[in-house]
């Protein structure tokens, strides 16, 4: 089902984040919300993902469906590793061998068993995007999901966070217009 | 390094183990001021603490005893612990009940050892009285603690949890367990030591008979100092023992919890 917001309205004191705003996010499809800093990427995230409650207008099509994110801060839980970090999300009972080469996927060998609060801030990213992805999800939302990671990283982690998307529904928030390239998605300005 | 829900910030500095050579040379600095003082009355020497805790050592009633004074201040300690638990879950989402224990927790940490043990002597038998005493000395600091650590979880990580859709059990075994551990560590680290020493002074008080307690009494009255610091030592030592070995089965439980 697609995702329609329909006259949204939501400020905070004095300051209008937005006003009757409308878009059709498409079902399957990778979504980009793009904007200079302070125009509410952020916040329609927020919305969508049923943390924050609009002041007015509608959001259709989220209704029951099952969620996943990469939000703006990692949070992971530092004290436990990236294995304990995933099998948290995963609803199915995971070997620890389909984790491990899950992590090799997006480069992190050797780590898995460390707590996460001694990984460098690029490999806890990359933990953060493997969980979302792990989890069952209908759409999945991603707040500036790879900043951190360097250029080869970036380019390994993308392209299997697009392999692992296709033909199911997304909404990326970026200041970068590569992760829309990389991803194949549509823009939304804001 | 191995996982640990455990090795939080607290967990991670190394904790300082006493030194062999710093223990050597207090008892060195002991001696020579029992030496000094020339009267075992006021001041025995270690040697002789040594020498009489051996005499000690070999006779049944001793371990009687530390067994007597053990199962009673045990029991306190973990009737707190689990009501401790219990009542720190129950009021970190349920405000009636937090505002409803606030005055109480707050008498229990005020009221000293000696109130509450003249008071229990009139309602309890004594030879339960550490039972009680090592109970609300104990119920407060980990009730205190876990409120604190439960309350203080990262918001951010239950938002999370929520978008995950994560059920109650995994929330706490993942966040709340891993969040809260340094708060519950450090409150049993603190508690263990008070429900002993507070156990042991309610027995000096009450003399409940066979306790360690009543033995301290007795070297008291007789002014039998080798024995007075031979049982303290005996108090530190199994106090001591006995946190190490609780912190220990708590640390491979949890371990094995995540794991699961």
């Amino acid at each position: 089902m697609d995702i329609r917001v329909e006259r949204l309205c939501k400020s905070y004191g004095d300051q209008q984040v937005f006003r009757d705003y409308g878009a059709l996010f498409p079902e399957g499809k990778v979504s980009c919300i793009t904007g200079s800093s302070g125009k509410g990427k952020t916040t329609l995230l927020r919305l969508l993902m049923g943390l924050e409650q609009p002041d007015s207008g509608m959001i259709h099509g989220l209704e029951g469906a099952r969620l996943s994110a990469v939000f703006q801060e990692d949070r992971l839980c530092e004290n436990l590793s990236p294995l304990s970090n995933l099998r948290m999300v995963c609803r199915k009972r995971v070997s620890k061998q389909e984790l491990v080469r899950a992590l090799e996927r997006v480069g992190l060998t050797g780590c898995e068993e460390k707590p996460v609060r001694e990984l460098s801030g690029g490999m806890k990213r990359r933990v953060s995007i493997l969980r979302a992805l792990l989890a069952e999800f209908d759409v999945l939302l991603l707040d500036e999901p790879f900043k951190g990671l360097d250029a080869e990283t970036y380019l390994k982690v993308t392209a299997y966070v697009r392999e692992e998307i296709r033909g199911r529904t997304a909404i990326l928030v970026s200041h970068d217009p590569r992760d829309m390239e990389r991803l194949g998605g549509v823009e939304f300005r804001l | 390094m191995k996982d640990s829900i455990t090795s939080g910030k607290a967990g991670n500095r190394k904790r300082e183990s006493i030194r062999l050579w710093a223990v050597a040379l207090w008892l060195v600095l002991w001696q020579l001021l029992s030496l000094k003082i020339g009267q075992e009355i006021l001041l025995v020497s270690p040697a002789s603490v040594a020498f009489r805790l051996a005499e000690l050592v070999g006779k049944g009633d001793f371990w009687r005893s530390i067994l007597f004074s053990f199962e009673r201040i045990l029991l306190g300690f973990t009737l707190a612990l689990s009501m401790g638990i219990l009542f720190a879950a129950l009021s970190s989402f349920c405000r009636p009940v937090r505002e409803f224990l606030q005055p109480a927790v707050l008498v229990m940490k005020s009221t000293p050892v000696a109130s509450f043990t003249i008071l229990c002597l009139i309602w309890i038998p004594s030879r339960n009285l550490s039972v009680f005493i090592s109970f609300v000395m104990v119920f407060p600091v980990i009730y205190t603690n876990l409120l604190e650590g439960i309350l203080s979880t990262d918001p951010q990580l239950l938002e999370m949890a929520e978008i995950f859709r994560l059920p109650l059990v995994r929330r706490i075994r993942y966040i709340y367990l891993s969040q809260v551990m340094p708060y519950f560590r450090s409150a049993c680290t603190i508690s263990i030591g008070m429900c002993w020493k507070s156990g042991i002074a309610a027995e000096v008080i009450g003399m409940p008979k066979g306790s360690i307690g009543e033995k301290l009494y007795q070297a008291k009255i007789y002014l039998n100092t080798p024995d007075l610091f031979a049982w303290t030592m005996v108090i530190i030592v199994v106090s001591r023992l006995f946190e190490r070995v609780f912190l220990f089965g708590m640390q491979k439980l949890l371990e094995k919890l995540e794991r699961m």
